[in-house]
Parts: structure tokens; C-alpha cells; sequence
């Protein structure tokens, strides 16, 4: 009776908790009992597959029991099955590489030419060794499967006992090892060729500084005096975002910009330094990816050599646009940390580089102690209260840093 | 003497029947190799179980971003408001996939088991060197396991700052709420996870150096047994680092200092931290990472040797080229971590010399690829399940080492790092070889774990449904990463030239489901064969190795008389005139006269002489 009592009490609780879950699920909009249904079909349906397999597989114990009784030899040869398997799977295979390589490998035109100098040398050195590894995929797939199906099991013959021998086991230590050389060598000059630059002090590089945090990229141009000026994560407010030291005269002219615009034929030189969590600043078309790590900066020179309207009529693509990932996991948002990034031709360049603001506003003289011009105060009384919201933010941040600092 | 007899009536203090086993002892507290084995295999099994749901439930979000599964907010709840994965949690799902799959599937449900398995049955010894210790292992491991699990129950989530933790990302709980307690759970599991590995470890190399058998000299060991041994070595000292670098970490979480962390500032909060370098953390981490990646692959390349061998019925070729290129890895391994770094901004040096070794360690990794078609040459193969996923990793380890080769030059290095071409690259070399080495190791040995055969026409359709759909799965990825797409994004939705891949991945999505429905074949075959499949014979692969000398019921102590001595190598298959197409490790080279070989005496004269005797002797017969 005890018992009875205990399972109704439970039975009535667990009742109760259903009532509850059906009272939540009625609160919510989404009617479950489509999706219920769906899930169960899906369930039924691969029940259903169990089944038939089950079947069969119990047709075929039936079938090979029989024939034991009757004294025949094994009905189905599994040996010669998965043999016959592996030699379709080789041929369907091959085709199927093929597929990829034509059907995939077209998918990504747009990444055929590459858009920069040295990325030109980075897509010959991975031709190459596609070349040599497609090859050496082929063949030993081919050894692999044909061996599989040729020298499937038979009663009729022996395996034939051949435990070593030394000369080819030296040819293929040998013959990949000087593949592998060549492929080193030609690597490391390619390697060498993208970080050791010999500056041409008739074509220096524009330094351009990207600063990455979760989840966008700040970027910083040198302005006229080609100089990106010093910054110091400790000097970062809400109105001084990336902690630019004013006091270095070089910051004085650098300038904000929206989009990362680089003209044709001209080395540039970013510079790479992160707030937050390490980023890493990713431009697939030029061959160009180096991490952005807090605490340390590191460089990344190249030459861009396809603009982005040239690139435009090669592909036939009115849309097309070079683009700046984030490639290392950087939070909730790292799949969309975008940039839009152009090449132009210089004209186009210089034109676009008066049009963008520097870093220096009114509010910032006044934090680091600069002169104010004059002819910049009307625009401050366009927005009166914005400055005032902005200087009273300051206030709060030079507070908050003082109450770390302390 | 010179056969050790089975049938010998003596029995020493280990024989079975001499103590009183209960339940605990038997099943849970067990210090008996053989069930530490079976404990770390189902273990493992059930850890990739959930690792392979993990990895549905990404492939879903990634197939179908857009769309919205009411069912996954009634199993996850917030994590899944609305019906679809936050990105929260899906850096949650990529991360502890990763981890689970890496660590406590193909380190300890891989290693773990078939060490435990193999070690002493094939040198031959009665239990490990230390059977407390050995115990002691799994249930640190199952901790780990356990606690690396509890963290899906927190507020904040489990970690997900990718299976390698960068910090900052991971230090600072303010840049993910994963990097709350979640991470400190990781952490923690992980601390309990190197010091099973360290005490597993050290066993298994004290086992096989100190334990071996009468007559098991080093170049007698199975290729296994090497494998393992080498596996082990690896282990013992890599993981220590981690676990420095791991402390280091937690010290930088919860004691405020800064060995990873300087100049940071998230919003306008600046962090007090100084003078430390994420770099750091990178550098500890895979100076285990890369030889980990060696301690998955190196018990996979090991168990699919003695599998092909076995059953292409030829003696592997070149067993010691075998043996010294896994040296070889094993050396070099240590000596290439950077190659997962040229990008960090590390001294572009560095990077150059990373490259040189990464592409040197390619050639042992070739010599072993073609050893393995050589052995498949002129054979006599047997298509057991357990050969199929020996062919299956061959396929694998080629298509994904090749792929190295493209990811160990540091110039191609720029434009793949971190793209899917990597995610393709790993999954191939590492992931699908190696759980098709630990897949073929299970059906090889499930009889003599469990006393009983498998269904070998379900494991055809197991390995048939599996090995094809890998390669669907993971082929198409390097094109996706040959495009530029990163990985670990949650949404291919955002980027206007990553739409084309959205139906890639949706095919890329459903082949990854049916793998992980063939995988039911498995569990179904691998639960109901324990207890319903044919009883086994002793020796059912007709094998040279010591394992199967042993009574397929199970004692503690493996042998019921003396540990038979071993007189050959365990390569004898098909040797020209000998009766059978096998000879067991424990046959002396007396009882075979008709098919030694001048080879076989290792330069012994006086075994020579009285080969030549015999055979001068017998001459007139045989002709």
C-alpha cells in the first residue's frame, strides 16, 4: 500500500511538472507539435532503415546457413566484395577528385591571380607543390586500391614473404627527401623574400596601423609627414580610442579612416597591434595574414598590384571587393569583423586621403594640453551638446584611470 | 625445454581463482590491465559519442544559419534560444569537440586502451609495472572527463576559446562568457588529464622496458608495442609543459599575474596586467600540441602495422625502417611546434627554421606509407573489418599528410593559417586516420577483450558508410579554406563571397550526419556482440603475436602456466616452407627447420651450423 501511495504521489508530482512544461511551452509562440511530429517521423523513418538492414542481414545468415547445410562452399566471397568495393571506390574516387578540383577549384576563381607582389611567388610555390602532391595522392591511391583489389584473399595462393629490402627502402627514404628539399629551399626564399625587405629609399613603404579589438579594426594613417605616431594603451579614453600619444608631434597629422584604400604599385607597411584578444588581420587576395597580439606590434609589407576595378573586369564581377578578415578566434562575433578594403590608382588615392579626418579633435587638444585653433569653434557649437556628453565622459575616464592607477 | 606448454598443470601465485574478486574490484577498482583497457575504451567511446553530437550541432548551425530548430531550445535551452545556436555556444561546441576529441578520445581512448590491452599481453607479462597506478590513471581520466563535462552546466558555458585556449581570449572572462568558470573547469580537467596521461605513461614504458618476456629483445617487440612505447615516451615529456603553461594560466586568471598578458584594454577598461606575452602560452602549448598530434597518430599507425601484416599475411616490410622512422617522428616532433606559429609575428626566422624541420618530418611519414603498400604487395588479403579501417587510415594518412605539406611551408602558411584548408588538413591526417587506427584496433582485439566476435557484415557497413562519408566531409573543406574562409565563423552569412559554400556545406553537413548515424552500426555491433556474438577462438586471426597464446577466458595474470618465452620476430607469415601460413612468436626456430632462414640467426654460428646440417641432411627428401 505504502508502495502504491509513493507511486501515485510521484505519478501526480510528475504530473504536475508536465502541466507546468505544457503551461511554458503555451506561453511561447513556437507550436512544438509540428516539430515533435517531424522529429518522430525522422526517428521512425531510421528505424525503419535499422529494420530493413536487419533484414538483410538476417536473409543473408539464412542464405549462407543453407549452404552450410547443403555442403556448398561460402555463398558471397566478402574477400571479393570489399575487394570489387575498393576498386569502385578508387575509380568513383578519382573521378570525384577530379570533380573537386574542376567543379570546386573553379569556385574559387576570384582567388586565382593573386593581387599583390610577393603573392604572386607565394602561388607558385603552392602550384608546385600542388603538382607534386596531387601526383603523389594519385598514385599511391592507385597503388593502394589496386593492391587492395588484386591481391584479395584466395585459397590458391600464398603471400609471398618478402620482409625487407634495403636498396628501395633507400630509394624511397632517398626520393622524397629530395623532393621535400627542393620544396624547403624554394619555401624558404619565398619565405625570405616576404619578411626581409631591403627598403628602397626612393619607394618607402606608406605605414598604415591597424588596430584590432572585439569586434573591429581601427586604422591609422600617417598622414603628410608618413610617420604613424606612438600610442600607449594606458592613454585610451572613450574619446581617444586607441590611446594615441599627442604629445608625439608625428600623431599630430594621422588620420582616421572608414576603409582601408591602398594605391597601386606602392609598398605599404602595416602595422599590426591588437586591444583586446589576439586578431589576426587576413587579406586572402594578397596572400597576406599576420596576427595582431596585445603587447606586441608586428609588420606585414607588401605591394598590392591589381586594383580593385581591374580586378572587377578580370572576373566580370561588378561586385567584387578585396576584403580584411579576423582568422584567429576572437569571441561571439569573430565571424563578422569586416573591412572594406579598395586599391586604387595613386590620383585616386592622394584624393581620398584629403578627404579623411584626423584623430585630433578639439576635445583631444584640450586633454593633452594642446592650442585650440580658433576657426574649429563654430563647429563646436553645432554640436554643443555632444562635446559637452563627450567631455564629461572624459572626465569619468580620467577618473576611472586614476582609480586603476591607484 | 625449448616450447613453453600450455597446457602445463602448474599454476604460480597469480593464477586465477586465488583470491576473492567482488564486484568493485572486478568492474570498478580494477587494477587488472585488461579491464583498465576495457574502462578506458567505453569511456573513450562514449566521449566520442558526445563529441560527434557536438559536431552535428555546428554542422547544423553552419548548414542552415538562417533557419530555426525549435527542438534544439527544448535540449539546450538558452543556448539555443529561439531555436538557433548563439555564437556563444558554438565557439562552446567547436572547443569542446575539439578537446574531447583530441584528449580523451584519441589520447586516452586510443592510447589508453590499446596500451593497457596490448603492452603486457604482447611482451609478455603478467599486468603492468604498477596495477595501482595504472587504476589510478583511469579514474584521473574519467575526472577529467567528468569535469570537462560539468561545465556544460554552468551559468556561463563551457570554454570556448578554440581547443588551444589563446589567452587573452582565455584568460579574460570579460572577452567571452566562456572564459568563466567554464575555463577554469577546462583547466582543471585538463591538470587531471596530464597527470592520467603522465601516470599511464610512465607504466607503459617501465612495462615494456623492464617486463618483456623471456626471448623478447627490443627487435622482437611487435610494431605495436613500439608504437606504444614510443607514444608514451612522447607523452611523458610533453605533457609536463602543458601543464606548466596550463598553471601559468590559471595563475594569470586568478591570482592577477601577468605571464600571457600585457597591454590590454577591453571597452575603455584598462587591465592592470604588464609585461606578459600571449605568445608564451602559444609556445608551451605546442611544444605538447605537436607531438600530441604524434601521440594520437603513432598507436593508429602502430595497430594498423600488426593489422595489415596480419592479415595480408606477409611479414610487414622493412620492420626496421618501421621502427626507426617512428623513431624519427618521435625526435622530430619535438622540434617543430613553430609551425603553428609563423603567423603569430614570431621572428620570421624562427619560421624559416620551423619549416625545415616540419618538411623533414615528412620523410619517415613517407618511408611508413610506402612500407605499408609494399606489405599489401603480392599479399594474400583478408578483408576483416579490422584490415578494411587499416586501409581506410592508410588513405587518410596520405590524402591529410599531404596536405601537410602545403601547411609546413611557412610562405604557403600565410594565406592558410586558420582557414578550413587546416580544419580539412587535421581532420584527415589526425582525426579520421586515427580513429580508424583506434576503430580497426577495436575489431582486431574485441575478441580478446571480450571473448567474443564481433558481426563482420555490420562492420562492413559500418567502415563502408564511414570511410566515404569522411572523405565527403572533409575533401570539399580545402576548397573552403583555399578561398580564404576561416574557421571557427559562425555564419558563413556575412561575408558576400562565402555564400557559394553554403550549400557546400550543407552537403558537407548531411554526409557528417550519416557518418554519425553509421556509427550506430558500431555501437549496436559493439554492445550486442559482448554479450550475444560468437564465442572466439583462441586465436582467430591465425596471429604470430603473444596475445593470442593466452586463454581467450580471461585471468588475472593472462597466462595460466609460465609466460611462454619468445623465439622470433612476430612477422612469420606465409614464410616458405612452413606448414602454415603463420608461425607464432613462441615456435622455436627448432620446430621450423624446413623454413628458417640464414636470416633468421641473427649471425648465431652455431644455429647456423645445425641448420646446414639439417638441411644437407634433408636435402634428399625434400627433392
Amino acid at each position: 500500500m505504502a508502495a502504491l501511495a509513493v507511486l501515485f504521489t510521484v505519478f501526480t508530482s510528475a504530473n504536475a511538472f508536465a502541466q507546468e512544461a505544457a503551461a511554458a511551452t503555451t506561453a511561447k509562440p513556437v507550436d512544438m507539435g509540428p516539430v515533435h511530429k517531424n522529429a518522430i517521423f525522422y526517428v521512425l523513418m531510421f528505424l525503419l532503415l535499422c529494420l530493413f538492414i536487419a533484414i538483410v542481414g538476417k536473409a543473408l545468415k539464412v542464405y549462407e546457413l543453407t549452404r552450410e547445410t547443403q555442403g556448398k562452399p561460402e555463398g558471397i566471397n566478402w574477400n571479393t566484395v570489399n575487394a570489387v568495393i575498393f576498386a569502385l571506390f578508387l575509380i568513383v574516387g578519382l573521378y570525384g577528385v577530379y570533380w573537386e578540383y574542376s567543379v570546386h577549384g573553379k569556385m574559387i576563381s576570384h582567388m586565382h591571380e593573386a593581387a599583390s607582389e610577393h603573392g604572386q611567388r607565394i602561388d607558385e610555390m603552392f602550384k608546385l607543390t600542388l603538382i607534386i602532391t596531387t601526383i603523389v595522392f594519385i598514385l599511391t591511391h592507385i597503388v593502394l586500391f589496386a593492391f587492395a583489389y588484386f591481391y584479395r584473399a584466395s585459397d590458391q595462393r600464398k603471400a609471398y614473404y618478402y620482409p625487407h629490402n634495403n636498396t628501395i627502402e633507400k630509394i624511397w627514404t632517398i626520393v622524397p627527401a629530395l623532393v621535400l628539399t627542393l620544396l624547403v629551399l624554394k619555401g624558404f626564399l619565398t619565405w625570405r623574400s616576404i619578411f626581409y625587405k631591403v627598403e628602397d629609399p626612393k619607394n618607402r613603404p606608406i605605414s598604415i596601423e591597424v588596430t584590432s579589438s572585439q569586434f573591429l579594426w581601427d586604422i591609422r594613417y600617417a598622414g603628410p609627414d608618413a610617420v604613424v605616431g606612438k600610442k600607449n594603451y594606458k592613454l585610451i579614453t572613450a574619446i581617444n580610442n586607441l590611446g594615441i600619444d599627442f604629445n608625439d608631434k608625428n600623431s599630430l597629422d594621422d588620420l582616421m579612416a572608414e576603409e582601408i584604400v591602398l594605391p597601386v604599385n606602392k609598398p605599404v607597411r602595416f602595422i599590426l597591434t591588437s586591444k583586446d584578444v589576439i586578431h589576426s588581420f587576413y587579406m586572402p587576395h594578397f596572400r597576406v595574414q599576420l596576427n595582431t597580439v596585445p603587447g606586441m606590434t608586428s609588420y606585414f609589407e607588401f605591394t598590392p598590384t591589381i586594383t580593385t576595378d581591374e580586378m572587377r573586369t578580370k572576373l566580370n564581377d561588378p561586385k567584387f571587393n578585396y576584403i580584411l578578415l579576423c582568422a584567429k578566434i576572437c569571441g561571439a562575433n569573430h565571424f563578422n569583423m569586416q573591412k572594406n578594403v579598395r586599391v586604387v590608382s595613386e590620383k585616386e588615392y592622394q584624393e581620398w586621403l584629403t578627404k579623411q579626418t584626423p584623430y585630433l579633435t578639439n576635445d583631444l587638444r584640450k586633454a593633452f594640453n594642446l592650442p585650440v585653433p580658433v576657426e574649429a569653434a563654430p563647429a563646436a557649437e553645432q554640436a554643443p551638446a555632444d562635446t559637452a556628453a563627450t567631455a564629461a565622459k572624459v572626465a569619468l575616464d580620467v577618473n576611472n584611470q586614476l582609480a586603476l592607477k591607484k | 625445454m625449448s616450447t613453453i606448454s600450455l597446457h602445463d598443470t602448474h599454476h604460480d601465485d597469480h593464477g586465477h581463482g586465488h583470491h576473492h574478486e567482488t564486484f568493485l574490484t572486478k568492474y570498478v577498482f580494477s587494477q587488472d590491465h585488461k579491464m583498465i583497457a576495457k574502462q578506458f575504451l567505453i569511456t573513450g567511446i562514449i566521449m566520442a559519442v558526445i563529441a560527434m553530437l557536438l559536431s552535428i550541432l555546428f554542422r547544423i548551425q553552419l548548414a542552415w544559419p538562417d533557419k530555426s530548430f525549435p527542438l534544439l531550445e527544448t535540449f539546450l535551452g538558452k543556448w539555443a534560444e529561439g531555436g538557433r545556436i548563439k555564437p556563444d555556444f558554438f565557439l562552446a561546441l567547436v572547443t569542446i569537440h575539439g578537446t574531447i576529441m583530441v584528449f580523451f578520445v584519441l589520447t586516452a581512448g586510443l592510447s589508453g586502451t590499446f596500451s593497457n590491452l596490448l603492452i603486457p599481453l604482447q611482451v609478455g607479462a603478467r599486468d603492468m609495472a604498477s596495477p595501482f597506478l595504472n587504476m589510478l590513471s583511469y579514474w584521473f581520466f574519467l575526472a577529467a572527463c567528468l569535469i570537462m563535462m560539468g561545465s556544460f552546466f554552468t551559468q556561463t558555458g563551457p570554454a570556448s576559446a578554440g581547443w588551444t585556449v589563446y589567452p587573452p581570449l582565455s584568460a579574460v572572462p570579460k572577452a567571452m562568457p566562456g572564459s568563466g568558470i567554464g575555463m577554469t573547469l577546462w583547466l582543471v580537467s585538463m591538470v587531471l588529464f596530464v597527470a592520467s596521461s603522465l601516470m599511464g605513461g610512465i607504466n607503459y614504458v617501465s612495462t615494456i622496458l623492464n617486463m618483456r618476456t623471456k626471448g623478447m629483445d627490443l627487435w622482437k617487440m611487435p610494431l605495436t608495442i613500439w608504437a606504444l612505447f614510443l607514444t608514451a615516451v612522447l607523452g611523458i615529456l610533453s605533457f609536463p609543459v602543458l601543464v606548466a603553461g596550463v598553471v601559468l594560466l590559471v595563475f594569470d586568471r586568478s591570482f592577477g599575474t601577468s605571464f600571457y598578458l600585457s597591454d590590454l584594454v577591453f571597452g575603455t577598461q584598462i587591465l592592470p596586467n604588464e609585461g606578459g606575452s600571449p605568445i608564451l602560452w602559444q609556445h608551451l602549448f605546442w611544444f605538447l600540441g605537436h607531438p600530441e598530434v604524434y601521440i594520437v597518430i603513432m598507436p593508429a599507425l602502430g595497430i594498423s602495422s600488426e593489422i595489415i601484416s596480419v592479415n595480408a599475411r606477409k611479414p610487414i616490410f622493412g620492420y626496421h625502417a618501421m621502427v626507426y622512422s617512428l623513431m624519427g617522428i618521435t625526435i622530430l616532433s619535438f622540434i617543430v611546434w613553430g609551425h603553428h606559429m609563423f603567423v603569430t609575428g614570431m621572428n620570421p626566422l624562427l619560421g624559416g627554421v620551423f619549416m625545415i624541420t616540419t618538411l623533414i618530418i615528412a620523410v619517415p611519414s613517407a618511408v611508413k606509407t610506402f612500407n605499408y603498400l609494399a606489405t599489401l604487395w603480392r599479399g594474400n588479403i583478408r578483408f576483416t573489418p579490422a584490415m578494411l579501417f587499416a586501409i581506410g587510415l592508410v588513405s587518410f594518412f596520405i590524402s591529410g599528410g599531404l596536405t601537410g605539406i602545403f601547411l609546413g611551408n611557412a610562405s604557403l602558411d600565410i594565406n592558410l593559417h586558420d582557414t578550413y584548408f587546416v580544419v580539412a588538413h587535421f581532420h584527415l591526417v589526425m582525426g579520421s586516420a586515427a580513429i580508424f587506427g583506434m576503430l580497426a584496433g577495436v575489431y582486431h582485439w574485441y575478441p580478446k577483450m571480450f571473448g567474443r566476435m564481433m558481426n563482420p557484415k555490420l562492420a562492413y557497413l559500418h567502415f563502408w558508410v564511414t570511410f566515404i562519408c569522411a572523405y565527403l566531409v572533409f575533401f570539399p573543406l580545402h576548397f573552403l579554406g583555399l578561398d580564404g574562409v576561416p574557421r571557427r565563423y559562425y555564419a558563413f552569412t556575412e561575408f558576400e563571397f562565402m555564400n557559394k559554400w553554403l550549400t557546400v556545406n550543407v552537403f558537407v553537413t548531411w554526409s557528417a550526419i550519416i557518418a554519425a548515424l553509421a556509427q550506430i552500426a558500431f555501437l549496436f555491433n559493439f554492445f550486442y556482440s559482448m554479450f550475444r556474438g560468437k564465442k572466439a577462438t583462441q586465436n582467430p586471426w591465425n596471429a604470430n603475436t603473444l596475445e593470442w597464446t593466452t586463454p581467450v577466458e580471461h585471468l588475472h595474470g593472462n597466462w595460466p602456466g609460465e609466460i611462454p618465452t619468445v623465439y622470433r620476430w612476430p612477422y612469420d607469415y606465409s614464410k616458405p616452407g612452413a606448414e602454415e601460413d603463420f608461425i607464432p612468436q613462441t615456435v622455436p626456430f627448432s620446430q621450423t627447420m624446413s623454413s628458417n632462414l640464414p636470416h633468421d640467426f641473427e649471425g648465431n654460428e652455431e644455429a647456423e651450423r645445425i641448420q646446414k646440417e639439417w638441411e644437407a641432411a634433408n636435402k634428399p627428401v625434400t627433392e
